[in-house]
């Protein structure tokens, strides 16, 4: 592992088949009376956003918490673009301070890759989301819960995605989420295809280890996983497409589309969910559909991560051997998640 | 000032030949000239060529004199072997009346390292709307005949017709900073396989080869004269190379950062290669290069654009486009143009001093080294090699992108009208 997670690209096969494997383990923290682990006591972890997102940040807070860790919430909401040294300054006070990590969500593409490499502090970074660049974590949680959907809870430890069909529809644009899939989904075997109208897919994407393509329809028959990404109404206003109603026409998913896909197959969003433009009520409602286990997953992965890049070599959980199971099938939607209401 | 003989120096990168400066011209050029009287200057291979000259400076004052000042921006063109530089025209106020560039003129004489000639503004203060008083520039003391709203475009093309048609009157020129600034709204880099991947906003080709197109079109139908500011893809190329081919008046100019660097660079978030244009591909460079070789692209052109240290120790979106450049262009050129065998020493004299010096008419430069001419003059050490220190650089900035990096060259002499500004590498 190295020392920051900036970009989900960094992370090679066996980094990440190694984080999904980690997390496993600590969705069994969850399980216990006491869900909590000394791992990270006395060290500090900042969560450092410039941006908001309430959703991300308690994900983290709630991984740091589980970990032991003393954890410091700093908002610098606004101040990220218009000023020139805000990064630097608040990073120099957070090094004064004896940061252990900083997990830093910012506006501008590349902050948390400058905040890693200029000298400016000495603690690991973890990459929260930046711009329309990456967002790793969110890719490994969505890894996570296409093992556990796909390949199975106990199955899956030690696997990755190999031969799965994964596709990835909306603002590709405009998406970290999208960039950071591609990234991890390729890496772990799985074989993605972006759908949006061409003028939401970036120029330059044709070097992407990924297929294009305009038409959803002639992919979801053959999707193991159908990821629908969040589509702003702004974006109807800048041209990107002529009304919301015919972006939902050619790119929403309803109960008829959904209905093209294997049995298996199931429905993933990034979340916050604005049902009716990209997803409909009946589809986000349905038992394919992912997003309160992606929530939940997310701590899981979060505290993997932070254990993996601060906790060193000792074992996360002790006594860690899997239970066989003999009443977990691989699709169930799995009882001892963390539900999202627990992490406040 | 007296008499100087330069001993043994390569004119133009040809045969050793001595060189000698009798107050303000060049008395004579030949073999085996007399020391008598003369203070002499060894100069066993280097290559002596006429004092280089710049069509593109930001040297920040009025405005912004924590970036660059006059003083300290025409010292760092005599330490890259400038004798003039255009200074351009976005500072605060901006060089959009007389007075504010008979000021920089006459900072110029005063310092004494370098000729300033002010371009002067299209627009008034770069807004692109109604024409500055481009007549009363021209008849001030600084005599100004280059007009550009570099830093931005001329996009009306109205406004654009108009200008081109108004400097016929006295022979100007628009030099036009060729950027669609609807194609370009939120842009960081180029626009491409290394954005798509970073996530930073894409600043397309076309932004800039449409302009061009329309601008050239716009020249060729009112009878005027356009120059296009640092060219950068292959496509602003083939305009215009079609262009001249059809005869139409028009002239471009490459910066050094164009001729070496691609947008593979951007990776690093470092805000350093960050610069407008951006740094393209790989592809682009190569045509870019070539066509300089070919004369398509008449000249080279620093866009020095100094930035203090805060504007450019941030998060990449947040940070100041620019790159320095008169103190490394000379270096960049050899290494990318004389080393590739593009271009020979008097193909760079062309490029960096006779050639610009015409386009800006600027007076008593980019002259022939021979007798009678003024001794306005730049001696290079070619053999040498070194890596880039920006620790040691006369500019108030160091936003250099070749920190560290090792180029070719290095320019030891500096004469301006016999006067040294530079000796032994040193400020005199
Ligand atoms: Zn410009």
């Amino acid at each position: 592992m190295q020392r920051h997670l900036i970009s989900a690209a960094d992370l090679t096969r066996d980094d990440a088949v190694l984080i999904l494997d980690t997390a496993e383990e600590m969705a069994r923290v969850a399980d216990r009376p006491i869900k909590k682990l000394p791992t990270l006591r006395g060290r500090t972890v900042v969560n450092l956003f410039f941006e908001d997102s309430t959703r991300t940040r308690i994900s983290f807070e709630a991984a740091e918490k589980r970990l032991s860790a003393d954890v410091i919430n700093f908002t610098a909401k606004g101040s990220s673009v218009s000023k020139g040294e805000s990064l630097k300054d608040t990073a120099q006070t957070l090094e004064a301070m004896g940061v252990d990590a900083v997990v830093i969500r910012h506006g501008a593409s590349g902050a948390p890759y400058r905040l890693a490499t200029s000298g400016w502090i000495d603690a690991a970074v973890i990459n929260a989301g930046d711009g329309t660049h990456q967002h790793p974590t969110q890719a490994l949680l969505d890894a996570f819960t296409m093992r556990r959907r796909l390949v199975g809870r106990d199955a899956g430890i030690g696997q990755d995605l190999s031969g799965k069909r994964i596709t990835i529809v909306g603002d590709v644009l405009h998406s970290r989420v999208a960039r950071s899939n591609v990234d991890l989904l390729h890496t772990l075997g799985a074989e993605v295809t972006l759908v949006a109208p061409p003028t939401l897919v970036p120029v330059g994407v044709e070097s992407w280890p990924c297929e294009i393509s305009y038409d959803l329809d002639s992919t979801l028959s053959k999707s193991d996983a159908v990821m629908m990404l969040r589509v702003q109404r702004e974006r109807m206003n800048a041209a990107f497409f002529p009304t919301e109603r015919e972006y939902s026409r050619r790119y929403g998913l309803d109960g008829d589309r959904m209905a093209k896909m294997p049995e298996h197959a199931i429905v993933m969003h990034p979340g916050p969910m604005v049902r009716g433009m990209e997803i409909t009520a009946e589809v986000a409602d349905s038992g394919r559909c992912t997003v309160v286990e992606q929530v939940a997953n997310g701590v899981s992965i979060r505290m993997a991560v932070l254990y993996l890049l601060l906790g060193g070599n000792e074992p996360a959980v002790t006594h860690t051997r899997p239970p066989v199971s003999h009443h977990h099938p691989s699709n169930e939607r799995s009882a001892h998640t963390i539900s999202a209401d627990e992490e406040k | 000032m007296s008499k100087i003989l330069i001993r043994g120096a390569k004119v133009l990168g040809g045969e050793p030949q001595d060189v000698l400066i009798d107050g303000q011209t060049i008395a004579q050029v030949g073999v085996g000239l007399s020391a008598d009287g003369a203070e002499v200057v060894e100069a066993d291979g280097k290559v002596l060529l006429p004092g280089l000259v710049d069509l593109h400076t930001h040297l920040r004052e009025p405005g912004r004199e924590d970036s660059e000042t006059v003083l300290t921006g025409t010292r760092a063109a005599a330490s890259g072997g400038y004798t003039a530089v255009f200074a351009m025209a976005n500072t605060f106020p901006v060089a959009d009346t007389a007075g504010v560039v008979e000021q920089v003129y006459r900072l110029g004489q005063e310092h004494g390292y370098c000729d300033v000639q002010p371009i002067g503004a299209v627009t008034v203060g770069l807004e692109g709307t109604k024409l500055a008083e481009l007549g009363a520039m021209h008849e001030s003391a600084a005599g100004v005949t280059v007009f550009s709203d570099d830093g931005k475009c001329v996009d009306d093309a109205v406004i654009m017709r108009r200008a081109l048609e108004y400097v016929k009157a006295f022979g100007g020129v628009v030099a036009q900073h060729a950027q669609e600034p609807r194609l370009t709204e939120g842009a960081q880099m180029n626009e491409g396989v290394v954005s798509a991947e970073l996530g930073l906003g894409g600043w397309p080709a076309v932004a800039e080869e449409s302009i061009i197109a329309r601008d050239v079109l716009l020249a060729e139908h009112v009878g005027s004269r356009v120059h296009i500011c640092h060219l950068s893809t292959a496509g602003s190329v083939e305009i215009v190379r079609w262009a001249k081919s059809r005869g139409i008046d028009v002239t471009a100019e490459v910066t050094p950062h164009h001729l070496l660097l691609t947008d593979e660079l951007v990776r690093t978030y470092n805000p350093v290669y960050k610069v407008n244009p951006p740094l393209r591909t790989e592809r682009d460079v190569m045509a870019l290069r070539e066509a300089l070789a070919d004369g398509t692209i008449d000249i080279v052109a620093t866009d020095h654009a100094p930035h203090p240290h805060e504007d450019k120790d941030c998060e990449w979106a947040a940070a100041a486009m620019g790159m320095v450049g008169l103190e490394t262009a000379l270096s960049v050129v050899q290494q990318t143009m004389v080393e590739t065998g593009l271009l020979d020493w008097a193909g760079v004299a062309d490029r960096m001093s006779f050639k610009p010096a015409r386009i800006g008419q600027a007076q008593g430069h980019g002259r022939p080294v021979s007798a009678g001419e003024p001794a306005s003059l730049t001696l290079v050490d070619t053999a040498y090699r070194g890596a880039v220190d920006p620790a040691g650089f006369a500019s108030r900035s160091r936003n250099t992108p070749y920190e560290g990096r090792e180029l070719p060259g290095r320019v030891t002499h500096t004469w301006l009208r016999g006067k040294a500004t530079l000796v032994d590498g040193k400020l005199a």
